[in-house]
Order: structure tokens, then sequence, then C-alpha cells
């Protein structure tokens, strides 16, 4: 722990600085963890930064009934409404761009205008996806011309509760660019933040609870990836695994997706991603189930009807 | 009952098949003994008479197959997809002319009636190819990005309810997209994948770009776990999927799997009962319930039950079950002595946990592994026979009051792959097909197959799509 926590402002030496208790954004509510336990957060300099929650197993475990909860209402709202919460998530950030920048800089050692690009980014990505929310059917469904008097139709749709290890280095881009493609598509998602740098994910928490999300459709983890991943990945009743911040670790990558196997969840494995290169839809359509929904048609023409 | 109108015999002849006493694997193009020497037999499921004997693959086969697909990949892929498409054209066209002869082989390996190999098996298989045929020279414009690439070597290994059909919803768009195959057939039905192998030959298919190792689980595990396949594509039993999902993790191996269902098939009080009827015996008599997709639970609104019940029943009795060769054969074999035992068990489990058994007076052959088309009522939720995948011609019968009610009901199973709608009313198939977690939909129809539709399940029934657009991307490095 350094001598001078960093929170002080020094051009107020008359004031003290108020902390922040950094807490679980779970249901849509911010509980402490369950288990009561807290772990250091530092920045890049080894300066101490907060008290962040180090989430336990119930923790995660109460989170899949808040997502499950939120499910169905989340899937079941239009594409447009979900595009409205999506562009205001990003609205309220904008708003809150400095605190964005500055938790950044510290949990990531860069510099305020690196830190800012970064946030910019993180906005524009949230604008991105929720131009997506109503477009994605279009691209990935369609019609299917079928031999025979049948009209079917293949419609994507959210494959449910997904787990998200968030990326252990890009604490807020990479964050943002793994949750919002998974709920723009109408799944909901319990997030585990970068083990190193939590602070980020649990302020923007805070955004969320003030963006018209509805409660349970993201919640956010904070604690050791590797513990609070191993009972999700083994959890019955979430349906997909993102690996990304398990991506340094292949030894846990692999334990967690065979864990993952059990009931078949669908599982995104770790892979190398720029985050500030265009995301493309992959990690849309990773999360989403193909069902095609077949009719039979009156064959008009065969009775011999004429246009 | 006794029936009105009495059938002659009307069998198809064998004459058009000439099964070899034995046959090797295929590898590079070569038929050739496996490297121990193992070999298996395969018997007829509606007689019990031996049709030939297989070598049987194993793990220094496995090896020597993956190596061929290798080498053979590196111009296979480099092939314009134009060139790729007239040979996936002719082998479509060269199923066609000898559809009548690979339906009369499906039918003696696996013992389905000839009435489906020859009219939904056959034309199905032919259309896999032709249209796949078409996607390997558009694949800049499927939607995967410019240029997508082929994975490479892919191991796939099929189940013995549709053998041919299966085969055809791996190899053709494995190969439309510029792949590699080593296929492993099920060790009760190799045949017909042995005389595709042959028809890759009369297509002048290169070498080694479709290699055929016919064995048991352990062939299908060795060939899961080789280093040098890129690409696993599987269907098959749930139970096999979750191991081979475990087997892959942490590798780099793209993997799809289709496995095992439990579709509810829901009859709304409004729907047209005799098209109803006719597709629940669709949707579980088809292929002897022997399909991943059957709509083995029927969820039926309370006030129309005994209505249903009785033309089910009635329906039932006229259900003819027999020779599989005979063409007026509706209901064939079970497909081996294994299956056989495994359905006998869970009907007797189904009736020890109080479930009312029902089957129409039905005579079954003296040889041969034959079960009688059965009926479930009074089934809850709890039951086995409700939450179990049978795969075979066993039919629960569950009831419901509302929408909401039979949209729980349905989904209430680990399982989502198929599920069933019959009601006059557009906007409440709308409505429940929008509710319902499974991956095909079929309102007032069921078990109905296109190359051009996705094929799929949601849950425990596996990942991935087959068949359409998105049946390519289990291919492509995307």
């Amino acid at each position: 722990m350094s001598e001078k926590p960093k929170n002080t402002e020094k051009s107020e030496q008359q004031r003290l600085g108020v902390f922040k208790t950094y807490k679980l954004y779970v249901g849509g509510k911010f509980p402490r963890s369950e288990s009561g336990r807290v772990y250091e957060v530092t920045d890049s300099k080894n300066n101490w930064l907060a008290n962040a929650p180090l989430s336990s197993r119930k923790d995660a475990r109460d989170a899949v009934v808040a997502a499950r909860k939120a499910f169905g209402g989340w899937s079941g709202a239009t594409a447009y409404n979900r595009g409205q919460i999506l562009y205001r998530i990003a609205e309220m950030l904008e708003g809150r761009r400095d605190q964005f920048v500055r938790e950044v800089a510290d949990a990531e050692g860069l510099s305020k205008a690196k830190a800012a690009t970064v946030v910019d980014a993180a906005i524009d990505r949230w604008v991105w996806y929720a131009g997506w929310t109503d477009k994605i059917a279009q691209v990935v469904g369609g019609a299917n011309p079928v031999a025979g008097p049948y009209f079917n139709l293949s419609s994507p749709e959210p494959t449910g509760v997904v787990t998200v290890l968030a990326p252990q280095e890009s604490s807020f881009l990479g964050l943002v660019s793994v949750i919002a493609p998974v709920i723009a598509t109408g799944n909901t998602v319990i997030v585990i933040a970068s083990e190193k740098s939590p602070l980020p994910a649990l302020s923007l928490g805070e955004v969320l609870a003030t963006s018209d999300l509805p409660g349970g459709v993201v919640n956010i983890l904070s604690g050791r990836t590797a513990e609070i991943a191993a009972p999700l990945a083994a959890h019955q009743d979430v349906n997909a695994i993102d690996l990304a911040g398990a991506g340094t670790d292949d030894g846990l990558a692999k334990e967690l997706e065979i864990a993952a196997a059990d009931n078949l969840k669908r599982v995104l494995r770790p892979q190398p991603v720029d985050y500030s290169a265009a995301p493309g839809i992959d990690r849309l359509t990773a999360f989403l189930e193909t069902k095609t929904v077949w009719h039979p048609t009156g064959s008009l023409g065969a009775s011999g009807s004429a246009y | 009952m006794a029936s009105v109108f009495e059938y002659a015999p009307a069998p198809e002849s064998r004459s058009v098949v000439d099964i070899a006493p034995s046959y090797g694997l295929f590898i590079d193009g070569e038929f050739v003994e496996a490297a121990d020497g193992r070999v298996f037999k395969t018997v007829s499921p509606s007689s019990e008479e031996v049709l030939s004997e297989i070598a049987q693959a194993g793990e220094a086969d496995v090896d020597r197959a993956v190596k061929a697909a290798r080498r053979a990949f590196q111009k296979w892929s480099a092939l314009p997809g134009s060139e790729r498409a007239k040979y996936l054209f002719r082998i479509a066209r060269i199923i066609q002319e000898r559809s009548r002869e690979l339906a009369v082989l499906e039918t003696l390996d696996n013992g389905k009636p000839i009435k489906e190999t020859r009219d939904a098996d056959l034309p199905l298989v032919a259309a896999h190819f032709f249209y796949y045929a078409g996607w390997a020279d558009k694949l800049d414009h499927a939607g995967f990005g410019a240029n997508p690439r082929p994975l490479g070597v892919a191991g796939q290994v099929i189940p013995w309810n549709f053998p041919l059909l299966m085969l055809a919803w791996k190899i053709a768009p494995a190969l439309a997209t510029g792949n590699t195959v080593v296929l492993k057939p099920a060790e009760t039905t190799p045949l017909s994948a042995l005389f595709f192998a042959d028809i890759c030959r009369q297509a002048g298919l290169p070498k080694g770009v479709v290699n055929i190792l016919p064995g048991y689980g352990d062939t299908g595990a060795a060939l899961v776990e080789h280093p040098d396949v890129n690409k696993v594509a599987f269907t098959g039993s749930t139970a096999v999927g979750k191991a081979i999902a475990r087997q892959v993790a942490g590798s780099h191996k793209k993997v799809t799997l289709e496995l095992g269902g439990k579709g509810a098939n829901i009859v709304f009080d409004d729907a047209p009962i005799d098209q109803a009827v006719e597709g629940i015996v669709q949707g579980i008599f088809f292929n002897q319930g022997q399909v991943c997709c059957a709509g083995s639970r029927l969820l039926v609104q309370e006030s129309i039950h005994d209505e249903l019940l009785d033309s089910l029943k009635r329906r039932l009795s006229t259900l003819r079950l027999g020779d599989p060769l005979d063409k007026n054969t509706d209901i064939g074999a079970i497909n081996s002595q294994e299956q056989l035992s495994r359905i006998t068990s869970l009907v007797e489990q189904g009736e020890a946990e109080g479930a009312e058994r029902w089957s129409p007076e039905c005579e079954l052959p003296s040889a041969g592994y034959w079960f009688a088309p059965t009926l479930f009522t009074n089934v809850t939720q709890a039951h086995t026979v409700a939450r179990d995948e049978i795969f075979g011609p066993v039919l629960s019968v569950l009831t419901f009051r509302t929408p909401d009610e039979a949209v729980a009901k349905a989904n209430n199973s680990a399982y989502g792959l198929s599920a069933g709608i019959w009601t006059e009313k557009g906007s409440r198939i709308l409505a429940v097909a929008n509710k319902l977690r499974a991956g095909v939909i079929w309102s007032n129809t069921f078990n109905k197959f296109d190359p051009t539709s996705p094929f799929g399940g949601y849950k425990e029934s596996g990942f991935g799509r087959e068949g359409g657009r998105h049946g390519l991307e289990a291919y492509l490095d995307v």
C-alpha cells in the first residue's frame, strides 16, 4: 500500500476527498459481496486506489438467478427498445466521461489523453451496438426457398444467460466490447471484471443502473476470475460462456471449457483481439441461436388460377 | 381390428443392389484392410441376415486417413470454387441415377421402410449435394466476409438413423467450402457410406478428399482426438456429444454437435384434427421414431384430449408394420438389438412409473428387431417417458389448458431441438413459436427437411446449424 492515497486531490488541501465504496452490480442493485470480503486494488504504480468486493460463488449464483429472471423481459423487448437503451447507456457514459478517463488512466497506467481515447472508443462502441439490435436479424436470418409447398423463416434468437470473463488488460474498452454485443441481441449477462483493474467495471454498473436497462440484464462481479468463473462454467442455468478473460491462462480456459461441456454451453474460446479495431459482428453471432419455423402454404398456382 | 381391405405383399426387388461379401476402409481413394486386420459384420435388422463383413478402423487407420485428407487438402482447397462445385454436382447426379439401388441398400442395412428411403432419404441426399454444390463458387457472397477460408481436415461422426442423409449433411458443406473429410459411419449401418465411396470414384473426386472409416465408438473417439483434425462434426447422442465437447476443450478444433431431443408436438383445440393426427404419426412414427427431432411428447389441449386420442388410436390401427422392403410398409425394424433393448427398458420403466401403455393389435415378425407403435397416456412431466429420449416408436401424451401452460411444458426439457404447433389461428402460431426454445418449429406440419433450411438445437440438443447458408459457417474460418 502506498503512503498517500491517490484519491486525495492535491489542489484542495483544505478539503478531504470522499472515497467511494465500490460495490457489485447484481439484479439492478449494488450489494457488497455476500462473503464480506474485499481485496486491494492498486494503480499501475502500485498506489492503493480502493477496496473492491472479492466475490464468492454465492454471489455468482445470485447473479445467475438475477440474469435468468431478467431474460424473459429483455429478450422479449422489441429490438428497437433495446437499441434505445443501449444508446441511452452511451448518453449516460458521455456525461460521466471525465470520471471514466480518470479511472481508466489509473487502472491501465495511461496518460489522460490516451485514456480519453479509450473511453471515447468505448462510448462509441455502445452506439455501434445500439444500431445493431434491429438489424442483426435481417443480416443473419432469412427466408429459405424450400423445395415444396412450405414457407419457412430462420431467425436469430438470444441463447439465454451468458457468463463473460472480461478481458484482463483492457479494463474498460475491452469490457464494453464483450458486454454490449451479448445484451444487444437479447441475452442477459454475468460479467467477471478484470481481476487487477475492476474499478471501471464497477463504475459502469452505476451508469447501467441509470440507463433504463432493466435490473439483472447486466450483472457485474469483481474478484478472482478463476474462483468466480468455476461455478459459473459449471452452472446448469448458464447457457454460454465467453472465455476472453481467461486468455492469458490456457489451463484455466481448458478447465472451464470442460466444465461448460456438462450442459453443452456455447463456448467462445479466448482469442487475441485488438479492442481498438472495428469489432465486426462475431461477438453478436456467437451468442445467437437460429430458429427455423415452417408452415405449409396453399399452392394457388397449382389449382390453375391466373395472376 | 380386422382390416376391410387386405394388402397383397408388394416387395421391392433386391436385385438392384449388389452387396459384396466384404468391404475395406476407404482411404486415399482406395479400399484397404484395417491395419490390425479387424473386421465386423453388419446385419439386416429386419431379418438378422449378415449382409457383409466390414473392415474396422483402428487408431493407425485413423492416422492414415487423416494424413491422406491432409495431403489432399492442399490441392482441394486451392481449386477454384467453380471446379469444386462441378465435382459436387456430379456426385448429386450420380446419387440421383443410383437412387433406387441406394434406397434398397439403405433399407436392407438400416431396417427402415423402402417408402421412406425412396421418397425421403434419397431425394434429400441428392438435394443436399446439389444445394451445397452451388455454394462452392459463391462463398464470397455468403455473408462471412470476402474470401472465407476452409478449416482443413474435418473429422465427422454420423449416426445410424439416417446413414446416407447424415453423410450428405456432413460431406456436402465440407467439400463445398474446400475442406477434406474423414467420416466414420455407425457400426450398424456402414454400407451406404462405402457405396458413397464408390460414387466418389465414379465422380473422379481427387484421392484423399473423402475417406470413410467404418468402426465403433472408439474409432470415432480416435478421430475426434486426432491432433491434425481441424473440425469435428458429430450427430448422435447427447451423452457422446458431451464427451466430445470435453475432448476438444482447450484445442483449436471447431466443433458442431447435433444431439438428442424430446420434441413437443402441441395440439390446440382449434386444430384440424385429421391433419393433426397425420402430423402426430409423421412426428413420432417416421423412421420408427428413431429421429432426434421426433415429436415424442404430444401436448394436447385438455378439451379435445379424448376426441384426439380416439382418432389417433384409430389411425395407429391402420399402420402396417413388417418387411421394410414392402412398398406398403409404414413401420420397419428397429435398427439393432441394442436399440430395441433400450426402447424396451424405457417403456417398461414408463409402465412401472404408472403411465398407461397402449398399442394397436400388431403382429411382430419372428426374426429381426421389432417394436409395435406405442402410446403412453396419463403421463406427467416427471415421468421418465416424458423426459428421456426413447428414440423409438413411443409417444407420450400430456395435456394442457392454456397456451402459456403449453409453452411452459414444452420448454420444460433439457433438450431444445424441435417442436410442433397445431392450430388454425395464425397469431397463436407466431406467439407460441416465438416462445418455444427449439431450433426447428413445425407449424401445422412435422418432420419436414430441406437443404436450404438450417437445422439444429438449443440447449442440450447441441450447437451449430446444418443446412442452408448457416450450415457453411461450421466449415469456414469465421
